[in-house]
């Protein structure tokens, strides 16, 4: 696919209209932008950071079905099969299963081609290293944890580092954690090269300090005496921002042994990375981004299209009106606000769109905070027809031109089913290839 | 009969439950010079010491169907005021009525009180509605009584420290499981560590059963027969405090009439219902709607106000005969001395009040010197209670007012909702060496705020897993296991009150523990 950047066929770049609007700066939200706009869409966009930030990087595809068993896949395409099967109306039913491969395909050339190269095996999860030192299955591995992953699989001998002044983040826990399964790894606690008076240190700010040189050297020369013979390093995920593979590959050469990271606790580094990473692309093609806002109005105008007033979250005064031929609702649930919660029931509060949800609070979440059945409430949102579009209470499309995309679909429980990033981009591809079948035939 | 084994302890008062009245006792009986082990089975707080309202009572709400339970409280209201004035707030307290409340019941609450010999002040509608802007436009009466709000965290832990200082010796994690008796006496207690699995004895010339709404369960391991009944209660946490003073319904006692400010935040409540057991006592979502209703009538921002937790405990009501109204039994406390069902060595003492604990302890110590031949008189009414520096972390809004004061530049904030440093969390697990015990999340939690701030526990506790493997304290997968079981403690409060923010916090929970962790994947 050729991206087609500059000639939109649609409206000027005024910010006042659009033929796209995308709500939501998640990755569902980013994706469709993205999507849609190698489309030659002419898009805009509307969000305040939500779910992205706190991303891992990890990029799940489908791990884990029927949730209450805890059956963990090995091949995702297969999960996707049995989930489809089992459960008729989750979001991947509503594409063929070369669609998602595509999105997929598309999504981490963007990344590559953005500085932030994946890994994944095709047909295979990966069991990727977590802070707490679980092994979590998941599909695309950022190439900065992957080695981890397959230092654990080759059984290289590691030396866990962590830093005084980090919370949250223990090598010793790590080694203790995974001790029967890699019996080759050991720990050490260093300190990280001066980066301000503060001792408390936070992942970003050292991610900071590691793009420039020196501290790398710095590092590098604290690290090297502990190596006691290790072939790879491992860190918290602290690579740099912008320049990962760069700070990586130097950080190899002047420590003498391969490195990666683990994601430290959300909100943490490579959320960051991808965050700022996608909002340059969309910059860079001219794309129309209101950033830390959000549509706190929609009314409709005479030929079927929207016009969506825009503005301040905290004030809700009203600063943009933008006109839209169409809209991806990709608001996630209820920490992204597309959905909420009310006592009594959940409401889409935007278009008031019907919300698939359990009859009553009560039945809303089990009582034990990890009963492996999972909490009902997490399988409610929003239902689509096969084009993405959200249903009124009879059953139909509410608005022709209205999808929706992401964590705000009804039927999946992402954090369970391991299938977060996967429906995210999924069905934000099959959200904009709908919007381009139907809107411009 | 060579019924004890010659390793086991021994002791003078072993007193079973580590309750505001178990620790009480130590603390009455350590003064005395008694020599006393106290053992809880599971830590302290863990029963309704753990889950009230926090409430010191004037009295006023027992003045029309208890007045002698009314007077008791006054009384005791005072000596705490002077002799435990770290774990109070002098808040005062309003008595409120408002349209379509029981107008005869509140031209005759005046003479109740006179009668029970307590102050009560009425209150211009107009100046109680500047003081308090939260009551509702429909007060249609208000008097002013002596009530405050009681911290009873620091204040079972001020008892325990104190009565250790006294060389009591306290065993958390050990249950009663039965006993050895000869005759009419108990010759030693049998206790099951629950650590280690580890069954042991203590022998001991009297044991106090201060077991609370377990004291039926517990006398019956003995072979006596006490007929309680369980009466469940739920409260309310509201993200911040809503009123200077406590604020009662000015109505004869019912559900949700309550409002007690303590340090941030407010606590609304309570609700009854008779429980058949005591195994899962857990607020309910009905229970909250209903809470949030009835509240909301006398103070009407209750109906939008976000809350950060709810919990329930268990009152127990010894050998009623009443039905249905478990508010209409007499709240003075019970005191049973089992020589009539042939033990002459054990006493149970159970119901009462929070707000009653000291003078419980008393009597029941007084009864425990008796049978010892101990002469030396209670000294609880005169000492006061010590304030301990460990003791400091589970006061709301400490640990956060000591960190902006003043923090070494080494130090490390492990709970950045409540403040709580590394160097606090270090002096919490020096204090559990005293139990021989390791440390866990749940039981560092039970001694600072930990967990009991906005992330509610979601993040503190990963920081805190991974300081305690740093420290060598846990191993192998033990802060999984730490963090499973802390977080599903804290859902026990949660799980009934997600809406609105909190629902938002919730799922970033979920996010994190289960979508990036797999912490539910076993
Ligand atoms: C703690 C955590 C850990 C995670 N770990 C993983 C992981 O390991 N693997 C993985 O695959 N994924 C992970 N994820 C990410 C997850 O995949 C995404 O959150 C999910 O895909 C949902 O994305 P979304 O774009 O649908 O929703 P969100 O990310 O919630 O984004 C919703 C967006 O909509 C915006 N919005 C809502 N209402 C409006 C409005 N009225 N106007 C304008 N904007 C609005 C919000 O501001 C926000 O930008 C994690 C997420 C979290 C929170
Ligand atoms: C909902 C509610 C609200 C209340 N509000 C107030 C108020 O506002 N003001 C007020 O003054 N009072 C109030 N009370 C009453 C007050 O909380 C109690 O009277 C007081 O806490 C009782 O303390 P206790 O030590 O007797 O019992 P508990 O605190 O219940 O202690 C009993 C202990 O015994 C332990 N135990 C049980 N079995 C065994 C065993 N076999 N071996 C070892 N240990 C064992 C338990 O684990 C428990 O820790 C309230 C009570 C409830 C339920």
């Amino acid at each position: 696919m050729k991206p087609a950047e500059q000639s939109h066929p649609g409206p000027k770049a005024d910010a006042s209209s659009c033929e796209l609007a995308v709500i939501g700066t998640g990755l569902a939200g980013l994706a469709a932008t993205l999507f849609a706009s190698e489309k030659g869409i002419y898009t805009a966009q509307i969000g305040v950071n939500a779910g992205i930030i706190h991303a891992s990087g990890f990029l799940d595809l489908m791990g884990v079905h029927p949730i209450a068993d805890g059956r963990v896949w090995e091949n995702p395409w297969e999960a996707i099969d049995a989930v489809t099967t089992d459960i008729p109306d989750h979001p991947y039913a509503r594409l063929p299963q070369a669609d998602i491969r595509q999105a997929f395909d598309i999504f981490m050339n963007l990344m590559k081609a953005a500085g932030l190269p994946y890994r994944y095996q095709p047909d295979a999860n990966s069991r990727v290293i977590t802070t707490l030192g679980t092994l979590k299955p998941t599909y695309g591995v950022p190439e900065s944890m992957y080695k981890g992953t397959e230092a654990l699989k080759t059984q290289k001998k590691c030396l866990m580092v962590d830093f005084w002044g980090l919370k949250g983040f223990s090598a010793v826990q790590l080694e203790e954690m995974l001790r029967d399964r890699w019996p080759g790894l050991q720990s050490v606690r260093i300190a990280f090269p001066e980066v301000g008076p503060s001792v408390d240190l936070y992942p970003e700010k050292m991610a900071r300090a590691l793009e420039l040189r020196t501290h790398r050297e710095d590092l590098a020369r604290e690290i090297r005496p502990h190596l006691n013979g290790a072939e790879i390093v491992g860190m918290p995920a602290i690579f740099g921002i912008y320049h990962t593979r760069e700070v990586m590959a130097d950080l190899a050469a002047l420590i003498g042994a391969d490195v990666f990271e683990i994601p430290t606790i959300p909100p943490a580094v490579p959320g960051l990375r991808i965050k700022e990473m996608m909002e340059a692309q969309i910059q860079s093609k001219g794309i129309p981004l209101f950033a830390q806002k959000r549509v706190l109005q929609v009314n409709h105008d005479n030929d079927g299209g929207f016009v969506l007033d825009i503005g301040e979250p905290a004030t809700q005064s009203i600063s943009h009106r933008l006109h839209a031929q169409g809209v991806i609702l990709a608001g996630g649930r209820f920490l992204g606000g597309g959905l909420y919660a009310g006592r009594k029931k959940i409401v889409e509060p935007l278009f008031g769109l019907p919300v698939f949800q359990p009859p009553e609070r009560t039945q809303w979440h089990c009582s034990q905070v990890f009963d492996p059945r999972g909490h009902p409430v997490n399988m409610a949102g929003i239902e689509i027809d096969d084009a993405f579009r959200p249903l009124d209470d009879s059953g139909k499309p509410a608005w022709k031109n209205l999808y929706a995309a992401g964590a705000i679909l009804a039927h999946q429980d992402w954090m369970r089913m391991k299938c977060g990033a996967g429906i995210s981009i999924a069905t934000a591809y099959g959200a904009v290839n709908a919007f381009a079948m139907n809107a411009r035939p | 009969m060579g019924l004890i084994e010659s390793n086991s302890l021994k002791t003078q008062v072993l007193i079973i439950g580590g309750g505001a009245t178990g620790t009480g006792v130590a603390r009455d009986l350590a003064l005395r010079g008694v020599n006393c082990i106290l053992v809880e089975k599971k830590d302290i707080n863990a029963g309704a010491s753990g889950a009230n309202h926090g409430l010191l009572h004037s009295g006023a709400r027992y003045v029309s169907n208890d007045p002698e339970s009314a007077k008791k409280c006054m009384d005791e209201n005072r000596i705490l005021k002077q002799m435990a004035p770290d774990c109070i707030e002098d808040t005062g307290g309003f008595f409120a009525a408002v349209q379509g409340d029981d107008e005869r019941f509140v031209a005759d609450f005046p003479t109740y009180c006179e009668k029970a010999g307590l102050p009560c002040t009425p209150m211009d509608i107009k100046d109680a509605r500047e003081q308090e802007p939260a009551l509702s436009e429909k007060t249609i009466a208000a008097y002013a009584v002596e009530d405050a709000s009681i911290d009873p965290f620091k204040l079972v832990l001020e008892n325990i420290t104190h009565a250790q200082q006294l060389g009591c010796q306290f065993f958390r994690n050990t249950k009663v499981t039965g006993v050895k008796k000869s005759g009419r006496q108990i010759k030693a207690v049998e206790l099951l560590d629950k650590d280690s699995g580890k069954a042991f004895c203590i022998e001991t010339e009297m044991v106090v059963n201060a077991t609370g709404a377990w004291a039926g369960q517990v006398a019956g391991l003995v072979g006596a027969d006490i007929d309680v009944i369980y009466s469940k209660g739920t409260l309310l946490i509201t993200h911040n405090r809503m009123t200077h003073r406590v604020i009662n319904r000015l109505r004869p006692p019912s559900d949700a009439d309550i409002l007690v400010p303590g340090g941030t935040v407010s606590i609304l409540g309570t609700t009854s219902a008779r429980m058949k057991t005591l195994e899962d006592i857990r607020p309910t979502v009905e229970e909250v709607d209903y809470i949030v209703d009835e509240g909301a009538v006398m103070l009407p921002a209750l109906e939008t106000k976000r809350y950060i937790r709810a919990y329930s405990g268990v009152r127990p009501l010894v050998g009623t005969g009443s039905q249905g109204n478990d508010r209409s039994v007499s709240r003075s406390f019970d005191l049973i001395d089992h020589a009539e069902d042939d033990i002459d060595n054990f006493v149970t003492i159970t119901g009462g009040k929070l707000t009653t604990f000291r003078l419980m302890a008393e009597k029941t110590a007084d009864l425990v010197c008796d049978r010892l031949g101990v002469s030396t008189p209670c000294q609880t009414r005169t000492t006061s209670m010590l304030s301990h520096h460990e003791t400091q972390w589970a006061v709301p809004g400490f640990s956060s007012r000591m960190w902006l004061e003043h923090h070494d530049p080494d130090d490390l904030l492990l709970c950045e909702c409540e403040m709580v440093p590394q160097s606090a969390i270090e002096e919490i697990l020096a204090s559990f060496h005293v139990f021989e015990k390791e440390a866990d999340l749940n039981g560092i939690s039970k001694r600072s705020r930990v967990g009991k701030g906005g992330c509610q526990g979601a993040f503190c506790s990963i920081r805190i897993a991974a300081f305690l493997y740093d420290r060598g304290v846990i191993s192998a997968n033990e802060g999984i296991d730490n963090i499973r079981d802390f977080l599903n403690a804290r859902w026990k409060g949660q799980q009934c009150l997600l809406w609105d923010m909190p629902m938002a916090a919730a799922e970033l929970q979920e996010a994190m523990h289960c979508g990036l962790f797999g912490l539910e994947l076993r």
